[in-house]
């Protein structure tokens, strides 16, 4: 018996835990392979919970209620390729191609057999490309009647990694798949150390997965046997609220329970507590609803692209869930919302991309935000630095509001607060930043474009993501997840 | 507002490309940016942002300064008063409050304007020069470099002390954000030893020098800062009249009493002589996470850790002053405030800050006891620290860095065996 095993016997007999959790917390405490060297605490070993403490929630207007909707109807979809990113998009249709709901209309350059399949059935009304010719979006005019391509069927729990990879190359489930180290589509020839999915959103806004998955399941279930096929049928990590109820009962997950405030939900914040990547590991993450799709497509031999989507924001008419499919068009969630003084985010308001209110929806999004629009000069006294800001809510302590009660949600708009400076604030970036990575000195890094003190400083194990609270919260008003997208190319770049 | 909203808009072609004036659109600009945040969006990345920025922050520390201005303006009146004997040290508070406050604010005032009309001036020509929107960070040094000078400095000697600092401590090394060194103590620094004549004796207390020509200096006064009458003990047996004569100063009814020295009823330089002025100063930096309470407190730790130290040996009279009067006394208190959480020449890691801070103050003490050339430790102190600090960040980091490579190793030592 290990020290650790000791210790907890001890405490445990103290603590008068009853036998079975006593059974489960000696089974914990055996080290296993690969496990993180990091502290240890022995209350998280014995329920498997860890404790996010670094991170702030960003309380906004304008929550979803619990209703799921059909969204209105959409005449087009789109499927953008700059979604995915580290992709070259390769056309396999034309503008005016008949298309089904599953048929490929693009591959990728890098890894051919990866096939990104349309949504719906009908034809290819156009191809947007942008500066060098460089593909935006296929975009689908609907035919209303959704026919589908028939797949193959796989037998989930039974079929070996070799079926199931190349299954989810040709059903269009791969680019659902994001690599760490770099936080681009995976490349499939990896094999990956392991698989992990977050099943909640702890960003701003963010959807309920227990409503996003809410009969689909059986789906969830499919594609965790699938993903585990991958990696030579051991379990996949499941992060979870300890809240949660849905995830119990799951076959081939190891659940482990994050609390604390966002980014808990990060994927990259969940590996990193649990099992860090080092420099030579790879390991895929895919998000819980994608698993569903994932599970459905390859079971069902049809293309599953559905979306939950939290249409959400303050300037959201009728906040609230809504049912639609990939790429689908962004008006069909706003209620038509088309003002110039709302913007329309896909994603949420940390990580979620600026979309035109006639755009479409986000290719890896599951929630679309409404946000004002902050274009509009603010005066001193009244909106700005020397105000007293009652209504802003601000994680620096510069304004009032930390003394309000943490019930009180608030109006955001878009406006950047101030303008870009060189980095003098110390110690803002650290409190919202739950890895055991000095932050700046990591961004610094990356615009020295100091590749090995990238390494050192751990970029392995980050994506932009993880530092959207950073820059949120920057005073000197630094775009960080462009610098962190910048460093995690170079160094892809860099190592070939 | 929206009417000067409207004029500033008018009046704006002038300053832009192709303009009369456009040489002058950074003038132009930061005037702008001063009234209206600009509506600027965000773009990529997030999508929202907080809503501070540089400019509040900096302003939240000049209002942290203005209790150490205010009582250091009335104090240069009451110094003055003592010295011609018009009030005594017994009775501090008798009347002549509106005169010591208007005596003080006409030797203070000059110092400000000069500070900050020399410091933009040359902020405003770089700005130019490189075409970038004025940083904020002097309208913090503008205020902190006054509070620390002596008030009878002439104002040429600071015009050349401000243009030193902000053009070789920062504008060399970049701007706001790339200095090594603090901008304020660097101007301080720079007289101390570029004018070590004039900064030393009779310039402490306005027109020491001519209230003795005319005689009206009361017997016996000096207008020496508590420090250089420490000073003066150093190398002398504690038993000599002149050194006992210094120590009584500092007894509970000398002019430099625990408590004097606490209130800031002292000579010194215009904003240090309060502790109780800074550390309400102090108060409001850490209440809204401005200031660094690591490095505030660690600092004073470092400090009072000397001062006990020094109590223990008690080798000399100076050594025997007890801590909690040490850190009281000087620049202490300021230099711990408002120069050592300076974030831009402190150590940028948390850990590093708690390191920077407590050798910051231990070294201020030590300096001050040792070094009788030099006064004022902690000016000496904190530049040395300010030079430390990437030192400091560096092993820090690098704990963190060969932590993730033991980790590597770790996990390819597994895999080998499996």
């Amino acid at each position: 018996m290990t020290l650790e095993g000791l210790l907890v016997l001890v405490l445990g007999w103290k603590l008068d835990i009853d036998a079975e959790i006593y059974k489960k917390v000696v089974q914990a405490s055996v080290p296993r392979p690969n496990f993180a060297p990091r502290k240890v605490n022995l209350r998280e070993l014995m329920s498997r919970k860890i404790r996010i403490k670094k991170g702030a929630d960003i309380r906004l207007k304008g929550r979803p209620t619990q209703t799921v909707d059909a969204a209105a109807f959409t005449a087009t979809y789109a499927v953008q390729p700059p979604n995915y990113h580290g992709i070259t998009p390769k056309l396999e249709v034309k503008e005016g191609s008949a298309v089904q709901a599953g048929s490929p209309l693009f591959f990728s350059k890098e890894a051919p057999a990866m096939k990104f399949l349309s949504p719906t059935s009908g034809k290819v009304k156009s191809i947007v490309r942008g500066a060098k010719r460089r593909i935006l979006a296929v975009i689908v005019e609907s035919d209303g009647k959704n026919d589908a391509v028939a797949l193959d069927k796989i037998d989930v729990a039974s079929a070996s990694a070799e079926v199931i990879r190349k299954a989810m190359l040709s059903h269009g489930m791969f680019p659902f798949v994001e690599q760490r180290p770099f936080a681009d589509v995976a490349n499939p020839d990896d094999t990956p150390r392991s698989i992990h999915v977050s099943g909640f959103d702890s960003a701003p806004l963010a959807p309920d997965m227990e409503i996003v998955l809410k009969g689909r399941m059986e789906a969830f279930q499919n594609g965790i046997y699938a993903l585990s096929a991958l990696v030579g049928g051991n379990a996949i990590h499941l992060g979870i609220r300890p809240e949660q109820t849905i995830y119990s009962g799951l076959k081939n997950v190891e659940l482990t329970s994050f609390d604390g405030p966002h980014p808990a939900g990060n994927v990259g914040v969940q590996v990193h507590h649990t099992l860090p990547i080092n420099k030579g590991e790879t390991l895929w993450t895919m998000h819980a609803e994608d698993v569903a799709n994932l599970g459905e497509t390859l079971v069902s031999g049809v293309y599953t692209s559905k979306r939950t989507i939290a249409a959400t924001g303050s300037e959201h008419p009728h906040p609230r869930y809504l049912q639609t499919h990939l790429g689908c068009e962004l008006s069909s969630l706003t209620n038509g919302m088309n003002d110039a003084s709302v913007r329309v985010i896909s994603g949420n308001p940390l990580t979620g991309t600026h979309a035109a209110a006639d755009g479409y929806l986000g290719g890896l999004d599951h929630q679309i935000t409404l946000l004002p629009e902050g274009n509009d000069p603010k005066f001193l006294l009244t909106a700005c630095w020397l105000s007293p800001g009652l209504d802003k809510f601000s994680l620096s302590k510069s304004y009032p509001t930390w003394l309000m009660p943490k019930s009180k949600d608030f109006v955001m708009d878009t406006n950047t607060g101030g303008e870009e400076r060189a980095f003098v604030v110390t110690g803002q970036y650290e409190p919202v930043f739950p890895f055991d990575i000095y932050p700046v000195q990591l961004i610094k890094s990356i615009m020295a474009n100091d590749i090995d003190a990238m390494e050192k400083l751990g970029i392995y194990e980050v994506a932009p993501e993880d530092f959207a609270l950073c820059e949120y919260a920057c005073t000197s008003k630094i775009d960080v997840q462009d610098i962190v997208r910048e460093g995690l190319d170079n160094l892809k770049k860099e190592l070939g | 507002m929206k009417a000067l909203h409207n004029m500033l808009d008018s009046i704006r072609p002038h300053f832009e490309e192709g303009g009369k004036l456009s040489r002058f659109w950074v003038v132009y600009d930061s005037l702008e940016t001063f009234a209206f945040t600009p509506g600027h969006t965000t773009k990529s990345g997030v999508q929202i942002r907080d809503g501070v920025d540089l400019k509040r922050t900096m302003f939240l520390v000049i209002v942290a300064l203005i209790p150490a201005l205010l009582f250091g303006t009335w104090n240069q009146g009451h110094q003055y008063m003592l010295s011609i004997g018009e009030v005594s040290v017994a009775d501090p508070l008798s009347a002549l409050f509106l005169d010591k406050l208007l005596i003080g604010a006409v030797k203070v005032l000059p110092l400000v304007i000069v500070s900050y009309g020399v410091g933009l001036g040359i902020e405003f020509l770089f700005a130019g020069m490189r075409g970038h929107s004025i940083n904020e960070g002097y309208l913090v040094s503008g205020m902190l470099i006054p509070l620390i000078m002596p008030v009878d400095v002439p104002l040429w000697m600071l015009a050349l002390a401000v243009a030193f600092a902000v053009i070789i401590a920062k504008e060399v090394f970049g701007g706001t954000g790339m200095n090594i060194l603090n901008v304020a103590l660097t101007a301080r620094a720079f007289l101390f030893f570029a004018y070590p004549k004039q900064l030393s004796g009779e310039i402490w207390i306005h027109e020491v020098a001519s209230s003795k020509a005319g005689g009206l200096l009361v017997d016996g006064y000096t207008g020496a800062t508590a420090l250089g009458h420490l000073a003066s003990t150093v190398g002398k047996s504690p038993t000599e009249p002149a050194v006992a004569g210094v120590m009584d100063m500092f007894a509970a009814d000398g002019m430099f009493s625990l408590t004097n020295s606490f209130f800031g009823l002292i000579p010194g330089s215009v904003g240090e002589t309060s502790a109780l002025a800074i550390l309400i100063g102090a108060v409001l930096l850490i209440w809204t996470g401005i200031g660094s309470w690591k490095v505030m407190s660690s600092f004073l730790v470092g400090g009072l850790a000397m001062g006990a130290i020094f109590n223990l040996m008690g080798l000399n009279a100076y050594m025997t002053i007890p801590a909690i009067h040490q850190v009281v006394m000087g620049g202490f208190m300021f230099g711990m405030v408002f120069m050592a959480t300076d974030p831009v020449s402190a150590a940028q890691t948390e850990r590093g800050k708690w390191i920077y801070g407590f050798f910051g103050g231990f070294l201020s003490i030590m300096i001050r006891v040792f070094n009788p050339a030099y006064p004022e430790g902690v000016m000496m102190a904190i530049l040395f620290m300010n030079v430390m600090a990437p030192l400091i960040d560096h092993y820090v980091v690098q704990s963190n860095v060969s932590k993730r490579e033991k980790r590597m190793e770790l996990a390819m030592a597994q895999r080998a065996t499996a």
